[in-house]
């Protein structure tokens, strides 16, 4: 665990693993949609519970989690004393991590919201 | 005491004669307008957009007139058409989107402490096709040629040549022109925030405006080339007679819907983001206080950014679309407000904790979100789909999207006028008419727009230039009328204000005495930009650094000089802003412009189906983009430069790190959506025809494939050219390039053969595989174009194994361009013929 730990704070982070929750909600939001359109069109029908839905969801929450406790873990990196918002390494670390966390509780919800509709509804009329 | 060399008066003073004389702007009645200094630049841009908003405020009050009383008959049927369509058209296009780039062009090189953007040049090309396209589109209304389809223009009516005329065309060409210039502004702001950042402003420094207006910028790359994408299928419609949106061919009118929505909905985004950017840097000045949660603002950014992309369908809802994907949509357009939310709050909590200074400023803010706070909790009615299957093109959206549009939009802007109006000009717009100004604005807004909303739900629809007496809304129309003059009243109140500035008395410096950068300026402008680069360490510097100010105007940090006489700034790198080279910038010059005008002559014409002189001004625009393109990225006199302090930076550099590597990679990003809009409509029409493409000639799976490898051919020679250039073997890195234009020209002619046999008007299937090739074979052509450029180049000197940005750009392109013909060439080379 303690291995873990120090490896996720030794990962670097950058702009782009900023944007890796909200997209991978943009993939999973893309794949749904899609998924449902093709069904509809070329099935007429849009089986309850299809399979690679669940799979899809389940992957693209795995993903967000995995960044989001990264992100946790580098947003604790030890430094200076709050409010962590001067200049230094370690503090603009703390940021892209902070601001990633919170892009992974954001991601998670809207895809939640996504998935919520297909136990709802089941049908394409 | 420390004997430093600027302490010497004389020094500091030689200093800045030098740049004052560099910076200096051309004079002349003609050459002023050749200047690219962004500062100017900027505020000819907000002046233009600012008289475009006056103008199509104009027309919305002739149809409020018209719509005073019921059966009214002041303008005809035909003409109000044309009037909502060129006021929304205007409103959105003209007036809201330029405005922000406009005002990032003006703010952005001050908050970054640059001495200019990176590529002042492309943002007079961008000024210049903005006024020249605006005043075309906006200007057919006095020719009764205005377009009359509504802002979204939807097929079949637009595209039946026989129910519209010219308009349609102007509505298209125009504004695909000004889409063309508004990516342009994108990549200047977008590597303007990157790279040139001031030494010491990491990402977690950058104050919240830049993030705002990155975030904004790759959301425009995202968002505007599918709507240039449609833009084309429905010229290649009007013009060439080509199905795509034409049902008893195959083609679909859906299509356009899609295409139009994924560019439509995060277009209201785009224009509200940049809104809160101000308030963002104007609520910490009045409270007097850093603001509150940081990383949280800019988790709305981002994230509000990513979710509007998914709300598109939710304009749709009543087009028949499976109801399952259109809970997809409504769950994304309910989780938008999330963010939103957070950004509000964030706000309110800064100013709870802070020692408000109730000024003019924070009066628009605070008036402007209660107004756009409104149309949010409309929007979220009208984001339900069974509430919005009955509100559904009347009034009531009118309500809504006119409560968004000036809370988010058009009063904010008048809130950051207030604010940063001494920035610009030196002079406080007056406080008093300022304020009369606003609650004029704010009763006229809710008295216009408020009953709306039960028009609306009494029934009546929106865009119709008359109705009945007997529906008994007369008196809520009569209402809204006169809520629209009196709203009309407030900005003629407003404008006497700007009228009257000149001849106020100079305000101090950093009247408001906010800590961010920008308020370095001085009151007597100087065209330099900022005196010296500073080192930042803190989010708001003038606050906390001390001395900072005077460290500045003292050239005390970095680049205090123009030894060499030319313009010059820091570039940086993006996560931590550590300096890394200094680069030249463009300087005053007529290309920009003639550019322009060319290219905007490739538009026009088109329009007038003047295609033999449109071609000729194609082949024109080429010339002066190469003309212009040979003076760039030259090998400076000396490598490196020293920028203050002991550090010595080149003047050179290539790829990633340098600016014009991240302009082609963004420029290349926005083409590549643009593509994939094509595709998709490839993969629409599959999805909604079970016999797509049977029964036609296809291109068959041959000369595709030959197509494709040609492609491919010549993108791995560009690569292989790079690599050996780069190791000094010049002579066959030529060799290589002279191979890859062969094998890419040749890679034209397997393309177009094809499509032999193949005949686009006949169905949606021939058409939209000619749209697919075609725009492939066009990028090879370009492609060859960059590789002889490169070669011209590499003979002239101006490329060395050493100094080889331009052969890092190209192949850039050619990446995209491998992409691009992988994905088309397989597509209608294998796809039917899988027999799927
Ligand atoms: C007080 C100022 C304004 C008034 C009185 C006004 C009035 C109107 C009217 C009467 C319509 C036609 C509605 C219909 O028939 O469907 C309209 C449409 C529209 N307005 Fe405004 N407007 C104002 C400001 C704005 C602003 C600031 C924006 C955007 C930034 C804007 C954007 C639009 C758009 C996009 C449409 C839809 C056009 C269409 O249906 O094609 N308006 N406005
Ligand atoms: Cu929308």
């Amino acid at each position: 665990m303690r291995r873990l730990v120090k490896r996720a704070r030794s990962l670097r982070v950058t702009l782009w693993t900023l944007i890796v929750p909200p997209t991978t909600w943009a993939v999973h939001f893309l794949f749904s949609y899609l998924w449902a359109a093709v069904s509809c069109a070329k099935l007429g029908e849009w089986a309850r519970f299809p399979t690679a839905f669940a799979i899809g969801t389940v992957i693209a929450l795995l993903v967000i989690v995995a960044a989001g406790l990264i992100a946790w873990q580098q947003a604790r990196t030890p430094g200076e004393p709050a409010p962590h918002d001067s200049g230094t390494d370690v503090d603009r670390l703390r940021f892209i991590a902070y601001s990633t966390l919170l892009l992974s509780g954001l991601s998670f919800i809207a895809v939640v919201f996504t998935a919520a509709p297909v136990i709802v509804l089941s049908d394409c009329r | 005491m420390s004997l430093h060399t600027q302490d010497d008066p004389e020094l500091r003073k030689a200093q800045e004669e030098r740049l004052r004389e560099v910076w200096k702007p051309p004079s002349g009645w003609f050459f002023r307008w050749t200047d690219v200094n962004n500062n100017r630049i900027g505020v000819w841009y907000t002046l233009t957009a600012f008289g475009f908003m006056l103008f199509a405020g104009v027309l919305a009050l002739i149809m409020r007139t018209q719509l005073a009383v019921p059966e009214n008959d002041l303008v005809s049927a035909n003409t109000f058409n044309q009037l909502f369509t060129l006021h929304g058209s205007m409103m959105m296009f003209l007036f809201a989107v330029p405005m922000f780039e406009a005002v990032s062009i003006i703010l952005l090189p001050q908050l970054l402490g640059a001495r200019d953007l990176p590529f002042p040049r492309l943002s007079a090309f961008g000024y210049w096709s903005f006024l020249l396209g605006g005043v075309f589109v906006g200007g057919s209304i006095f020719f009764n040629a205005a377009p009359d389809g509504g802002w979204f223009m939807y097929p079949p009516l637009t595209t039946r040549t026989d129910l519209s005329g010219l308009g349609a065309d102007i509505w298209m060409l125009g504004l695909s022109f000004i889409e063309v210039s508004s990516v342009a502004a994108a990549v200047e702001l977008i590597v303007g925030v990157l790279k040139c950042r001031p030494p010491g402003m990491r990402l977690n420094l950058m104050p919240l405006y830049a993030w705002y207006i990155l975030v904004v910028a790759v959301m425009i790359l995202f968002a505007f080339p599918p709507l240039i994408a449609g833009d084309l299928l429905f010229e290649m419609e009007r013009l060439l007679g080509w199905p795509f949106f034409d049902a008893a061919k195959g083609g679909d009118p859906l299509l356009w819907q899609h295409l139009f929505w994924i560019f439509g909905h995060p277009e209201v985004y785009i224009v509200f983001l940049p809104s809160i950017a101000l308030f963002a840097m104007l609520i910490p000045t009045f409270a007097q206080r850093h603001l509150l949660g940081y990383p949280w603002i800019v988790l709305a950014a981002v994230g509000t950014a990513f979710l509007s992309f998914g709300l598109w369908v939710h304009h749709m809802f009543a087009t028949g679309l499976p109801k399952i994907s259109l809970a997809f949509f409504s769950a994304a357009s309910e989780a938008v407000a999330i963010p939103t939310g957070v950004q509000i709050f964030a706000f309110i909590a800064t100013l709870w904790a802070g020692k408000v200074k109730w000024s003019t400023p924070l009066l628009y803010a605070s008036g402007s979100l209660a107004v756009f706070v409104i149309g949010g909790l409309t929007g979220v009615m009208v984001a339900i789909a069974p509430f919005d299957w009955q509100a559904h093109d009347t009034y009531f959206v009118v309500a809504h999207l006119h409560y968004v549009l000036i809370g988010g939009t058009l009063l904010p802007l008048f809130g950051g006028l207030y604010y940063y109006w001494p920035l610009i000009t030196g002079k406080k717009l007056s406080d008093r008419l300022g304020r009369i100004a606003f609650w004029i604005m704010f009763v006229g807004v809710n008295l216009t727009f408020f009953p709306m909303h039960l028009s609306g739900l009494e029934g009546m629809p929106r865009r119709v230039f008359t109705y009945p007496a007997d529906l008994n809304i007369g008196w809520l129309n009569l209402a809204s009328t006169l809520g629209s003059y009196l709203f009309a009243t407030g900005v003629a109140v407003l404008v006497v204000d700007l009228a009257l500035s000149p001849t106020r008395k100079k305000a101090a410096r950093n009247p408001w005495n906010a800590g961010t950068l920008e308020w370095l300026a001085l009151p007597e402008d100087e065209d330099w930009g900022i005196r010296s680069v500073p080192l930042i360490e803190s989010r708001y510097p003038i606050w906390d650094q001390p001395g900072f100010v005077a460290k500045v105007d003292e050239g005390r940090f970095f680049l205090p000089d123009a030894e060499e006489g030319r313009r010059e700034t820091i570039i940086t790198s993006v996560l931590d802003a550590k300096p890394v080279s200094v680069i030249r910038l463009g300087t005053p010059s007529v290309k920009p412009m003639m550019t322009a005008v060319a290219l905007g002559a490739v538009f026009i014409l088109t329009t007038y189906h003047l295609y033999l002189l449109a071609a000729l001004s194609g082949v024109a625009t080429l010339a002066c983009v190469l003309w212009w393109l040979w003076d760039t990225a030259e090998i400076p006199e000396k490598p490196e430069k020293g920028i203050g302090h002991g550090i010595d930076l080149p003047l050179y550099i290539s790829g990633p790190a340098a600016p014009g590597w991240w302009a082609m990679f963004i420029t290349m990003m926005a083409d590549a959506t643009a593509f994939s809009g094509l595709v998709f409509g490839y993969y629409f029409y599959w999805t909604i025809h079970p016999d797509f493409g049977a029964g036609f000639d296809r291109p068959g799976v041959y000369w595709p494939m030959v197509a494709l490898a040609l492609s491919l051919a010549s993108w791995a020679t560009t690569v292989a050219a790079r690599e050996l250039n780069a190791r000094a073997q010049v002579l066959p890195a030529r060799m290589l390039l002279i191979a890859g234009a062969v094998l890419a020209g040749i890679s034209i002619f397997a393309g177009l053969r094809g499509l032999s046999g193949l005949d686009p008007k006949a169905n949606v299937y021939p058409a939209i595989v000619y749209v697919l090739v075609i725009w492939t074979v066009a990028h090879a052509a370009v492609g060859v174009v960059m590789q002889l450029y490169t070669l011209a180049r590499s003979f002239a000197g101006r490329m060395t194994p050493t100094h080889d940005a331009d052969l890092r750009n190209i192949t850039v392109y050619q990446h995209f361009f491998a992409l691009t013909a992988l994905v088309a060439y397989l597509t209608i080379g294998l796809f039917p013929e899988a027999g799927l």
